[in-house]
């Protein structure tokens, strides 16, 4: 009964719940920090102030939240409520399903039976505990309450909805402690670590600031208390800093290099090896890990191994400098030169021998049996000085072979014997000189011989080919000379065939024009005349062939005599008197008062200029004709002019009138008679007397032909 | 030189005491035209017609003066001078030379055949008649 009327007192008492009561309660809770106080303090509440008899508070501990473990009592307490857990993942227990519903579940109530708990009675009211009134996997605990009432009901799920925020906000503070603590500790272990190891370990930012440094790189770097270790610290840091900035611009990881620090101690000098590595942490940002290892023991352990060897190096390099002089100098002669013993092993050799008498390992077995022969060639050369005990000196052919070649190479060996204090021969030297190039020069020599005694013959054949040539080549000229010959000949005798009739021709009409055979009618002498007259003409046209013939053979003599030419120009006129006189022309003379003495051929000079003068009246109509002649001192000639008033000769026709049978008008019907040779004869005389002829002239105004001779001719 | 202006020679009678002119040419026409107009001038003429007959002719005649034509058959102008030069009888008589070769070897060769003159054809009868006139005035 007294629980009942407990039970009405609580209903009482409930009625008194206001909210003063609940502003306590809220206060409370979050007055404290401890989740055990917590939940102890929400269970009293709902003791005094709802009425609960008994209620126990389950709540997870930090490290495993699915088990839930009683943490504040109400009314009970005993083993049973020390030992209760609830395992939150055995989902077939009732109040599990009460944990994770959202509500409060009630049991023992409408015949529902209550699981065991530690609270005994039958009835109680489940409600989990959530942050907030939302679904979480887990609850962070769970709030029993008895006896079931609707009150306490109501007010168990009012406190559950104060008491959840609470605990949950407890319990996430408790675990950030609790990480907390555990970070402080293995940062500890860390610093220890890192303090621990005897090199400087540092962490710098890009900047070069050191952001973590072990108690050996304090030592190093960071500032001291005397002067002294100031200014070796500040130095140390400035070459720790130039050091990590090389390593950033040459950028290559990980990164190696020598560092000398110093001693902040006692200033003497530290090598480090510093190792640095750079590190990217999203958070942190890049940062450089160095670590710097002291090597200076190290360094001078290998500077004094290095020295050691160096001075060993040296010494050794002395020994053999002297040696290798030696060598040089041996090397040096192109001669290959062998020292052997006694028994004509070989001991020491050039390069030059070695070519001879070592094989190349990789030379065929042709090469090596090459070395073989020169080796024995060689040793029996120089065993045969041994064999005569008192020559000092020995030297001979050998017939050789050049192993890389296999061409044949001839020496000329020269040995001496080295002889000790004691008389006996300790070793022989031989030189051998290469006789090939005075074979060869030999050779050649001899070469020359032949070719000189072989182009000797081809000369001799040479020249009696060119005498038998010479031979030919005179013939032909006499065969020439005789046809040239034989055709002046010809020439000669139809002259002379021509003449004989002509003869009579002219001769029995001069005859007959005289009168010898009677008087004659004016009509016969007309005729005769004219048959005297052609037959002139032919006679002069057969003297004009003989004289280009004569001329051409060679056969027109130079008969040089010395005379005045103004004689000969009076001699012309007079001679040229009849047609003159016929002509009506006034021919006339000028003669320059310094003409000297002439020495030429006078008759050819004459024929020149009476063509020149006939052929000026006959070419000239009317007017006048003039003979004029000068001296011209600078070339020493002469200068024959006939200068006319008469027709002209045109430009294209000035050198025909030169050429054989030419007159400038050379038709059938030209008016002017003449055989057309005259000019062509006249030329060639004055080549002859080594003269010209010279034409000036205009059509219509006249010409005038000029002759130059030199005064004298100059050959016979 | 040209005839047309010689004057007309008068004919003149042969004198028994005129010279003896000896024309020696093979060549009748030309022979006979020299004797013809000789004789129209006023000498004594005879005729042969080769070397032997001239021969002949000079050593029967012993004529003043011979024209010798060189060129004749057998005996030959040359050859013939050589002998008439060679024999005392007719040594003395003078000898023209006529040739219708112009080439200078045959004046030179009839010179040295012993020749006194030499006149190369043609050889108008003035021009002979001049020359003998002026051999026979020598």
């Amino acid at each position: 009964m007294s629980r009942h009327a407990a039970l009405r007192t609580v209903v009482r008492r409930r009625a008194k719940v206001d909210a003063a009561d609940r502003l306590k309660l809220a206060e409370a809770l979050l007055g404290t920090d401890d989740l055990a106080t917590c939940a102890q303090r929400a269970l009293d509440w709902l003791g005094r102030a709802a009425g609960a008899t008994r209620g126990l508070c389950l709540v997870g501990p930090p490290d495993t939240p699915t088990v839930l473990e009683p943490i504040a009592t109400l009314g009970v307490r005993g083993p049973r409520v020390q030992s209760f857990t609830l395992d939150l993942e055995a989902h077939d227990d009732p109040l599990v399903a009460a944990s994770i519903g959202l509500g409060a579940s009630i049991f023992g109530r409408n015949g529902r039976p209550a699981p065991r708990t530690p609270l005994e009675s039958g009835r109680f009211i489940a409600t989990p505990l959530h942050a907030r009134q939302t679904l979480e996997e887990y609850p962070v605990g769970l709030l029993l309450v008895a006896p079931s009432d609707p009150d306490v009901e109501a007010e168990a799920k009012w406190v559950a909805g104060l008491l959840g925020p609470r605990l949950t906000a407890l319990r996430a503070a408790q675990r950030r402690q609790e990480g907390e603590r555990r970070i402080l500790r293995e940062r500890t272990l860390l610093y220890n670590i890192i303090n621990a190891v005897s090199d400087p370990i540092l962490l710098t930012d890009t900047e070069g600031r050191i952001t973590v440094a072990n108690a050996r790189a304090e030592a190093l770097l960071s500032a001291g208390d005397d002067e002294g270790r100031r200014r070796a610290i500040a130095l140390n840091n400035m070459l720790f800093s130039s050091a990590l900035t090389r390593r950033a611009i040459e950028g290559a990881e990980p990164w190696r290099h020598e560092l000398l620090l110093v001693d902040p101690v006692d200033g003497s000098d530290l090598l480090f090896e510093l190792l640095s590595t750079v590190t990217v942490d999203p958070r942190e940002g890049t940062g450089i890990v160095s670590i710097l290892r002291n090597v200076t023991d190290l360094r001078r352990a290998t500077q004094e191994i290095e020295e050691n060897y160096r001075k060993l190096r040296l010494a050794e390099a002395d020994a053999r400098a002297e040696r290798d002089r030696l060598d040089l100098i041996i090397d040096s002669v192109a001669d290959p030169i062998l020292v052997t013993d006694p028994n004509a092993n070989i001991v020491m050799m050039n390069a030059p021998a070695e070519r001879l008498f070592t094989a190349d390992p990789a030379a065929g077995a042709e090469a090596r049996r090459t070395v073989q022969a020169n080796d024995a060639h060689f040793s029996s050369f120089v065993s045969n000085l041994f064999f005569e005990p008192g020559a000092m000196r020995r030297s001979g052919s050998i017939g050789l072979v050049d192993p890389r070649t296999g061409a044949p190479l001839p020496v000329e060996a020269i040995s001496g014997k080295i002889v000790s204090e004691h008389g006996e021969v300790t070793a022989i030297v031989t030189i051998l000189h290469d006789r090939t190039e005075e074979l060869e020069r030999a050779r050649l020599y001899e070469e020359l011989k032949r070719a000189s005694s072989e182009l000797e013959q081809k000369v001799r054949e040479a020249t009696a080919e060119l005498t038998r040539q010479n031979e030919l080549l005179r013939r032909s000229h006499f065969e020439i000379e005789q046809a040239s010959a034989a055709k002046s000949q010809f020439l000669a005798n139809m002259s002379h065939e021509f003449r004989t009739p002509l003869n009579a021709i002219l001769g029995y009409t001069s005859m007959l024009l005289k009168g010898v055979t009677g008087e004659l009618t004016p009509h016969q002498r007309r005729n005769l005349e004219r048959v005297d007259s052609n037959g002139h003409h032919l006679l002069a046209i057969i003297n004009d062939i003989l004289d280009i013939s004569r001329i051409e053979a060679g056969k027109m003599p130079l008969t040089l005599t010395q005379f005045d030419l103004k004689d000969l120009v009076a001699e012309v006129l007079a001679e040229v008197e009849p047609i003159i006189s016929r002509s009506q022309l006034a021919v006339t003379s000028q003669l320059a008062g310094d003409v000297p003495l002439l020495k030429t051929d006078r008759q050819k000079i004459k024929q020149i200029v009476i063509n020149f003068l006939t052929n000026a009246i006959k070419f000239t109509p009317q007017g006048s004709v003039e003979v004029r002649a000068g001296y011209m001192p600078d070339m020493d000639h002469i200068a024959v002019s006939v200068a006319d008033t008469g027709i002209g000769i045109s430009p294209e026709d000035r050198e025909r009138i030169f050429e054989d049978f030419r007159q400038a008008d050379n038709s059938p019907t030209r008016e002017y008679t003449g055989a057309g040779l005259g000019l062509a004869i006249c030329r060639r005389l004055a080549g002859m007397l080594d003269g010209a002829i010279t034409l000036d002239s205009e059509v219509g105004r006249g010409s005038t032909f000029t002759l130059s001779v030199p005064r004298e001719v100059k050959r016979a | 030189m040209s005839p047309r202006r010689a004057p007309a020679a008068k004919a003149t009678p042969v004198a028994a005491k005129a010279p003896l002119i000896l024309v020696v040419d093979d060549f009748a026409d030309n022979r006979e035209m020299y004797s013809q107009f000789l004789s129209f001038s006023g000498y004594r003429v005879a005729e042969a017609q080769n070397g032997h007959e001239a021969l002949e002719k000079a050593f029967e005649l012993a004529p003043d003066l011979i024209v010798m034509d060189l060129s004749l058959p057998g005996l030959d102008g040359w050859e013939a001078t050589r002998q008439l030069k060679a024999d005392d009888r007719t040594r003395v008589i003078p000898v023209i030379a006529l040739t219708g070769h112009a080439l200078a070897g045959h004046s030179k060769g009839a010179m040295d055949a012993g020749c006194d003159a030499f006149i190369t054809k043609p050889c108008l009868p003035e021009r002979l008649l001049e020359e003998i006139k002026s051999m026979l005035k020598g």
